[in-house]
């Protein structure tokens, strides 16, 4: 294992190699880190998969300081646990990624931000940050070094909308948590108007892998259009459900859900990617490999990586309220298309599971689904139809079957 | 840069968005959100468009979107459309009784409003003035956005989240208690008819008519909408100097003018009972007393006092009804109590006693500014509002010199809590500061100034060390003051907290020492600036309602004087006539017999009441004329009831020189008459040939004498106001004075250095408190206007005596307990309000004539300006048994 390791205490991680990629990082140029980074094909592991490297690119090359970097650990989609288990069982490789990527793009403050269910982690994370001042690992000059950076535990609200990195600022900054309009990207105006670097505590915690084997090395772990591993949440009914980790593309949608126990029941399927914003899958879709080029190829996404396996018992319609309701709470309230549009996908789909759905209700739920894909300000109005979408397509005899 | 719109290839400017590239081109694109261009919130997706740039085709809001050279852009496609069509059936959903612009964009696209659940009422709907709908409130943000974004009140916020979300004041509060400032910014920008004026309804015909406002100095315009002969609603014309803006007062205080309390016919006093008669009695009654005692006792034995919130043409009349019809130079007005010493101050130094600069350049310009003694949001809200848009808009820097914790101190880079009556102190030590520092503008002291050197030894002795000792200002925040100052492009704003002490004069001419050290005077964004208290004081100044000069402040008995009485064809006294609070001495020692008195209200603003109202009983005869029975009304023997001034024609000048003119928004009351009319009727019975027909023909000859009013004509300002001095019908108006010379016999202004004297009263063991004056946001003066109507006296019903929370304590009074505030010539009884004020330091506005402020305040005088020290008394405070 490379990243779900067990080294909840100091002394398991330092023995382990803990730090070590840290040291070794501040004696590397700025510049070198990212270019490993970006040579291991590191994509993030929060949802968008966009390229860390670049990213990190992005912010180093900003005249404008101070720059900010943040651990986004607002794990919020329905079926998403990864980034849990990952900060209690392996919680210092996470802060030695962010302080290596710190350093790199050359940030002297970070800000570790985490849901509000998970206040417990906050405790233990924040006790951590104060074991590393006091070790020297955080703080003025970091191992003699020259450089400094300090992490601020921070303790979200309790909305989801607070996991998309701009509205995660809004938070930081002590104001609603709006997503903001883009341009200009947070890379160049972020956290209080500065150039910020916001990555998943998952991609952070690849940062030291990529330093210790180098970013070559790395790269051949996978295949073509993945590389690395990546930690996967696996749920719903399946024997042996938790967090599994496997090196991307190594293994198929179908040997994941065995490997994990097999289904409970009879299976029917899963539901793939970012829990409510995922894409509801059938049986075609075992033999995809968990990889992003694959994903691609078939239309669909591994997002944070969440594997809702589905038995016979399961109801699409019911799901898809369930998702529905979801949303409807977590609309931040913003922008129009998603504000009425998510009550108006509820109130519909709550009207075709009490079996009184007309097609007329269909074409509304399109026309909707379209003008939130169009309109929506953030990616949590443009996706929350993509489970009924892609559900349309692959169970549209079931679906269509209720609608008079 | 190059865009292509809907397939026609548009230039234009970098920077914008496509929504404003589209609408100036004719394209009309939905948007309900949309208030700000340069600041959207791109909340309502209907202004979504199709873009091509390169490779990538996408879809994006015109509002949010800046042009990039190349871009394709479609604004109507078919799946833009449905989206926009989906956007507003979704609302239609939700909501039923949407009206106004958003009413016509649901219309446009055949959409019918179905929603019929019932949303609960948030409190900000308790208020007197704002009605909220939350039927029709779709979130749209634009009030929150008008709110704090133009206003920067920041009273409307969000609350709650997803269709959940509403509009709410502070933590759902209501209005009032959020600190709203009623200023109706929130009821413009709602495209839905959530938000509205009470008092507003649909009628078929509605005029809309532009006047100025009747409060303060800073001269609104107000569109007023009348139907019939009621206002029923009105706001800040985007025309005038207020450029949309409005305050509490402008937009709401009009209700007065419907007062069931209006003066409708004259009142003789027969027998102690004020009786109705007609016009010709009280007239013909009025001019055989006023001769009788003048042939009985002399001319000066009568005293006259006008009216800042009368026109130009009335202030202008009635001083000449004085000085020649009369034939005394006993004719002053209020502004005695508020800038007497600015206009001595400013003289002296500039050689003119007017704001130096302009509302605009200092709105635009002005790197810093330093308000001192004034409580600008409340007294001049139009004006605060500016400030902190500046501040917050674009980073000007904000210097605020107050004992009390004013809202501009919120906003401030600095808050100098100084001691009432120490301002020549700290401005002396100001000066220090620049001097030692060697940030003086050594060019401009050498080139345009006189008197340096004197200034120099003067203030050598106010180190920030010994000034702190005095003021109690801590000596760093002095130095850094002082810096702040010297090293922007600063304008000094000041009001009656300056000018109401013995030492105005010296606390005027000190801040000008300062702005002509600095050479922050005759440029833009700079100046001294002081704000007019009344819509026309500057104007009953100009007029010459001062018993020592004339019109066009032509001194007696010079040349200028005798080219006056030519005109007017009669003589004019050249003994200097009395001041307002030297004519009240007078009248109590009996050698004042007869006054009369149009639109002000002695009894209660000036000071030492109990004094004044034993002068005015004193007299043999007392003429008012009012809109109110006033609590001077109330003693006189003629009461005339005038017309207010939305009720006829003239003239105000504001407090920046500009000459503004009235258009009449309704007839007048029953049978009150315009002063300039009642005016004539009483001269003409007293032998005057005068025969003006309209205040236009007054104006006319206000022309011919006053020389800094020569080239304005009703024409040029019947839609904007120019500023004086304008010596030709060519000439453009003057924005800044003093850019080039100053008007001094040598061109040079001239350093008059003052040393700090400490105000007439201090505390001292028996009396240990500082009691300063002032007024609320609410109110105004002595509410004989405000306290007529029912949401103003609702909101501030009651004076109170704003106390730190500390001496309170001491006292063991809580916050709305009752206390006794007595000084050495009077006492009331207040609530308390426990409010951020220098410790030591209590503060009582003066509206209230039941708990009048000026029972307790000082009548000691600066000995330049005869203006009285109403802001600082010595009192003591005790809990009322």
């Amino acid at each position: 294992m490379i990243l779900l390791n067990d080294a909840r205490n100091i002394e398991d991680y330092l023995e382990n190699g803990g730090f070590k990629a840290l040291r070794r990082a501040l004696e590397f140029e700025q510049d070198e880190i990212i270019s490993e980074v970006e040579s291991a094909g590191l994509v993030g592991r929060g949802g968008a998969a966009f390229p860390t490297g670049l990213k990190m690119k992005f912010v180093k090359n900003e005249k404008n300081t101070p720059k900010y970097i943040i651990a986004n650990a607002d794990e919020g989609e329905p079926g998403t646990f990864k980034d849990r288990g990952l900060m209690e069982k392996n919680p210092y490789q996470i802060l030695e990624g962010m302080i290596i990527s710190a350093y790199a793009v050359g940030a002297k403050k970070g800000f570790f931000y985490i849901r509000y269910e998970y206040r417990e982690i906050a405790e233990k994370i924040k006790n951590k940050v104060k074991e590393l001042h006091r070790l020297g690992i955080l703080g003025n000059n970091i191992y003699g070094s020259k450089f400094s950076f300090d992490i601020e535990v921070v303790l979200g609200a309790g909305a989801y909308i607070c996991g998309e990195a701009t509205a995660l600022m809004e938070s930081i900054e002590g104001k609603r948590g709006y997503p903001r309009i883009k341009p200009p990207h947070s890379t160049q105006r972020g956290l209080w108007g500065k150039p910020t670097l916001t990555n998943n505590v998952e991609t952070l915690a690849n940062i030291p892998v990529i330093i210790n084997m180098g970013g070559e090395k790395y790269h051949k772990l996978g295949k073509e259009g993945c590389s690395g591993p990546q930690l996967f949440s696996i749920s719903g009914f399946v024997k042996r459900p938790g967090i599994y980790e496997y090196i991307l593309g190594e293994k198929t949608i179908g040997e994941a859900i065995e490997l994990a126990g097999g289904v409970d029941g009879n299976f029917k399927g899963v539901m793939l990617g970012g829990g409510a914003s995922g894409y509801i899958l059938n049986r075609d879709y075992l033999d995809m490999p968990l990889c992003f080029s694959d994903a691609k190829k078939r239309g669909v996404a591994l997002g944070t990586g969440d594997i809702i396996v589905l038995n016979e018992s399961v109801r699409i319609w019911d799901m898809l309220l369930n998702i529905a309701k979801f949303f409807e709470h977590e609309s931040c309230g913003q922008c129009f298309p998603c504000r009425y549009g998510t009550r108006r996908m509820r109130e519909i789909i709550e009207k075709i599971v009490n079996g009184k759905g007309t097609s007329e209700d269909i074409k509304k739920l399109n026309a909707t689904a379209r003008a939130m894909k169009i309109a929506s300000l953030c990616p949590l109005g443009k996706s929350a139809m993509t489970a009924y979408e892609s559900a349309m397509k692959n169970f549209h005899d079931e679906l269509m079957e209720v609608i008079k | 840069m190059n865009i292509i719109i809907n397939g026609e290839k548009i230039e234009a400017k970098q920077g914008k968005s496509i929504l404003q590239v589209a609408r100036e081109k004719g394209i009309d694109i939905p948007a309900l959100c949309n208030l700000i261009d340069e600041k959207p919130i791109g909340s309502c997706g209907l202004c979504v468009v199709k873009i091509r740039k390169g490779s990538k085709t996408y879809y994006s809001r015109a509002c949010t979107t800046k042009i990039d050279e190349g871009m394709e852009i479609e604004t109507h496609s078919p799946e833009i459309e449905d989206t926009r069509k989906t956007i507003l059936e979704m609302i239609a959903e939700e909501h039923k009784e949407i009206k106004g612009e958003a009413k016509e964009l649901f219309l446009k696209y055949g959409i019918k409003l179905k929603g019929d659940n019932k949303k609960a009422m948030p409190k900000l709907a308790e208020n007197p003035f704002i009605s909220f709908n939350p039927e029709a409130c779709i979130s749209c943000f634009r009030c929150v956005q008008a709110c704090s974004l133009i206003k920067e009140n920041h009273v409307l916020v969000r609350e709650n989240r997803g269709m959940n979300t509403q509009i709410v004041a502070g933590i759902n509060e209501a209005l009032k208690d959020a600190g709203c400032a009623f200023c109706g910014a929130c009821v413009d920008a709602c495209p839905t008819g959530a938000l509205m004026d009470l008092t507003a309804r649909v009628e078929k015909e509605t005029k809309k008519i532009t006047s100025i406002c009747p409060y303060c100095g800073v001269g609104c315009a107000i569109d007023y909408y009348v139907s019939g002969e009621e206002i029923i609603y009105a706001k800040g014309s985007p025309n005038g100097v207020n450029k949309g803006d409005d305050c509490i007062k402008g937009r709401y205080g009009w209700q007065f003018v419907h007062s069931e309390e209006r003066l409708k016919k004259p009142l003789i006093k027969k027998n102690g009972k004020f009786e109705e008669v007609t016009w010709d009695e009280a007239l013909n009654y009025v001019a055989s007393r006023l001769k009788e005692i003048k042939e009985k006792y002399g001319a000066d034995s009568i005293a006259g006092l006008s009216s800042a919130k009368c026109t130009n043409e009335e202030n202008y009349l009635f001083q000449k009804f004085m000085r020649i019809v009369v034939g005394t130079n006993n004719v002053d007005h209020c502004a005695r109590l508020c800038h007497a010493s600015t206009v001595v101050g400013l003289f002296k130094v500039f050689g003119s006693g007017a704001m130096t600069n302009s509302l605009e350049d200092l709105d635009k310009d002005a790197e810093l500014y330093f308000v001192i003694g004034s409580n600008t949001t409340h007294a001049h809200p139009v004006i605060g509002t500016m400030i902190k848009r500046s501040v917050k808009g674009r980073g000007a820097k904000l210097i605020v010199a107050d004992p009390r914790d004013i809202e501009l101190a919120e906003y401030s880079d600095l808050h100098l809590r100084h001691r009432p009556g120490t301002d020549v102190s700290l401005i002396n030590g100001m000066m220090n500061v620049i001097i030692s520092h060697g940030l003086e503008d050594r060019e401009f002291i050498e080139n345009r100034t006189e008197g340096y050197e004197k200034l120099r030894d003067v203030v050598k002795k106010y180190t920030p060390e010994y000034v702190e000792k005095i003021t109690s200002v801590p000596k760093e925040d002095i130095i850094k003051a002082a810096v702040l100052y010297a090293t922007h492009k600063s304008a000094i704003i000041y009001a009656m907290g300056i000018t109401q002490h013995t030492s105005g004069t010296a606390n005027v001419a000190s801040l000008a020492n300062l702005a002509l050290l600095t050479g922050n005077v005759g440029k833009r964004g700079t100046g001294v600036n002081p704000l007019r208290g009344q819509n026309n004081v500057q104007g009953a100044g100009d007029m010459g309602a001062l018993p020592n000069v004339l019109p066009g402040y032509a001194k007696l008995g010079t040349r200028r004087a005798r080219e006056i009485e030519k005109t007017w064809g009669g003589k004019i006294p050249e003994k200097e006539g009395l001041t307002v609070v030297e004519i009240m001495h007078a009248a109590s020692k009996g050698m004042i017999k007869g006054m009369y008195i149009m639109g002000e209200n002695p009894a209660v603003s000036d000071p030492d009441q109990k004094h004044v109202i034993q002068a005015l009983k004193n007299l043999e005869f007392l003429v008012v004329q009012d809109l109110f029975m006033s609590e001077t009304a109330q003693l006189a023997d003629v009461i005339l009831p005038a017309a207010s001034s939305l009720e006829k024609e003239g003239t105000f000048t504001n407090t920046e020189r500009r000459v503004q003119l009235l258009h009449r928004v309704l007839e007048p009351v029953g049978d009150a008459k315009p002063d300039w009319w009642i005016i004539q009727e009483i001269a003409k019975r007293m032998g005057a040939d005068w025969n003006y027909k309209s205040p236009k023909d007054i104006f006319e000859e206000i022309r011919k004498v006053v020389p800094q009013y020569r080239g304005i004509t009703y024409e040029r300002i019947d839609k904007f106001g120019l500023q004086w001095p304008c010596p030709d019908e060519n000439h453009e108006s003057t924005k800044i004075l003093h850019d080039d010379i100053f008007p001094t016999p040598n061109g040079l202004a001239k350093f008059s250095p003052y040393e700090y004297e400490p105000p007439a009263e201090e505390p001292d063991e028996e009396y240990p408190f500082v009691l300063t004056t002032g007024r609320t946001y609410e109110h105004f003066h002595t509410g004989t206007l405000t306290r007529k109507i029912e949401g103003f006296n609702e909101l501030i019903p009651e004076a109170f005596v704003e106390i730190h929370t500390e001496d309170a304590e001491k006292l063991g009074v809580k916050d709305g307990d009752c206390i006794e505030v007595e000084s050495r010539r009077g006492k009331i009884r207040v609530k308390a309000k426990i409010a951020g004020i220098k410790k030591g330091v209590v503060f009582i506005p003066f509206h209230f004539a039941e708990s009048a402020a000026n029972i307790l305040t000082n009548d000691a005088l600066d000995p330049e300006a005869k203006i009285p020290e109403l802001k600082v008394a010595a009192v003591r405070l005790k809990k009322c048994q």
